[in-house]
């Protein structure tokens, strides 16, 4: 007999998550293109052109370059809608991390796939975006486990006190890995959704129709499990605080935004550099402060 | 209405233009005219673009290239002359290099003339072009 404790896996919101996240997902894209052009003093597109992009994308003629390319970006939605499902069943944080981890190698392999130097260059510069943000999420992870003695993020939602006040500085690394995870600037060296940068669309200048509507849609289902995140930090064990979670995941969105807006892009070496010193600075010295509490 | 004309993304080429149309083009952008009220993106990668942009005539340098950016774009599209250079080759047509209008290297649209063509008359001119853009996807869709 298979015997697996279902009490703490919470299905139903694995089930809004996936039906859900995509509203939420493009709702987003289009608030944030709606702010940006505010910002400069524009009007703006309608709140819903993610939308109508994205149901003109799909009607589109898609040229593939060859078979593997839908292949990989075919995978690289599905792992990022597993790991969205992990995380909304309030399953595994590092499982989480890992299943992450899977989907953005389908992304860079499917940026590989043509010989377009655009894109390949473009692939290099998320493998090293990788490397930038992963150590800050393993230490997420960590930082949630010596806090709550768990991985879960059951156990995370349902924490006696506030996750946050014990670990500010994990929290500002998360912010901090936040701007390259949603592609803004400075850190969009990758992928832009910006026009005319340096690598034309950098990792997405291959893809084209459906293809690209696919990447767009993974996309939405992505930010919205980052911003969940955020959540876990601010959210504890009384109702009342999953609007301050909430509130949170706003606020760090609109902070990305003026960023985004505020900020030309940095070098790479620049990108790697900062992420890996904040990091040290914020996130491992946090670590070691929790230690240091589980050891007392 | 389909989607096409409520995100119609743009590529612009510069042919042989004197840049005085090219600086209009990127005028529509500015906060002033700011044509992303219509979801119009200038996006600067073919595969991604619905209306080719283009200004200038055609010589025999960028011959191939117009013809590239044209075959690398996805249907349905449409091409967009701006500029009198670009419909006839303006005052640049008697040169012994150039080969005239852009009609003389790609199917053309939607002729926008002046010089320089205004904001107001290439906006006017892009969105003659969502009209073309709905019929194509609609013969497009039949086809299938």
């Amino acid at each position: 007999m298979l015997d697996i404790d279902f009490s703490s896996v919470n299905i139903v919101s694995a089930i809004l998550y996936v039906l859900l996240a995509p509203i939420v997902g493009g709702l987003l894209a289009g608030v944030d293109r709606v702010i940006s052009a505010r910002m400069q003093r524009r009007v703006g597109p309608p709140l819903l052109q993610p939308f109508y992009d994205f149901f003109k994308l799909w009607e589109k003629e898609a040229i593939e370059v060859n078979e593997a390319q839908s292949f990989y970006i075919t995978g690289f939605l599905l792992f990022v809608i597993i790991t969205g499902v992990f995380f909304f069943a309030q399953g595994d944080l590092l499982l989480v991390i890992f299943t992450l981890t899977v989907a953005s190698v389908c992304f860079i392999l499917a940026a590989y796939c043509s010989n377009s130097p655009y894109s390949a260059v473009g692939a290099e510069r998320e493998l090293v975006q990788t490397m930038a943000y992963e150590p800050m999420m393993l230490l997420v992870a960590i930082g949630f486990y010596l806090k709550t003695g768990s991985f879960s993020i059951d156990a995370a939602l349902n924490a006696p006190t506030m996750n946050l006040l014990y670990m500010p500085g994990v929290f500002i690394g998360l912010c901090f890995i936040l701007i390259i995870k949603l592609r803004k600037s400075p850190f969009d060296i990758a992928l832009s959704h910006e026009v005319h940068q340096e690598l034309i669309q950098g990792m997405a200048t291959e893809f084209s129709g459906r293809t690209l509507a696919i990447v767009e849609l993974a996309h939405w289902y992505e930010n919205v499990f980052l911003l969940g995140f955020v959540y876990l930090f601010f959210a504890w064990a009384p109702a009342w605080t999953a609007g301050l979670g909430l509130l949170a995941c706003a606020l760090v969105f609109f902070n990305d935004i003026l960023i985004d807006n505020c900020c030309s892009r940095v070098k790479w070496e620049y990108m790697l550099a900062s992420s890996w010193l904040i990091t040290l600075i914020a996130g491992f010295v946090n670590v070691m402060f929790l230690m240091y509490l589980r050891v007392l | 209405m389909s989607y096409f004309s409520k995100s119609p993304w743009l590529i612009h080429y510069d042919g042989s233009s004197c840049n005085g149309c090219d600086i209009e083009v990127l005028a529509c952008l500015t906060p002033l005219y700011d044509v992303e009220r219509f979801g119009i993106v200038n996006t600067g990668n073919p595969k991604h673009a619905d209306i080719f942009l283009v200004t200038g005539g055609v010589n025999t340098q960028n011959l191939p290239i117009v013809r590239q950016i044209y075959e690398q774009m996805p249907e349905p599209k449409v091409v967009v002359a701006v500029g009198t250079c670009a419909c006839s080759g303006g005052v640049f047509k008697e040169c012994y290099n150039m080969l005239g209008g852009m009609d003389k290297a790609i199917p053309v649209d939607v002729y926008v003339p002046g010089c320089a063509a205004r904001p107001e008359s290439i906006i006017d001119g892009v969105v003659k072009g969502l009209g073309v853009l709905e019929e194509k996807a609609k013969a497009l869709k039949e086809k299938k």
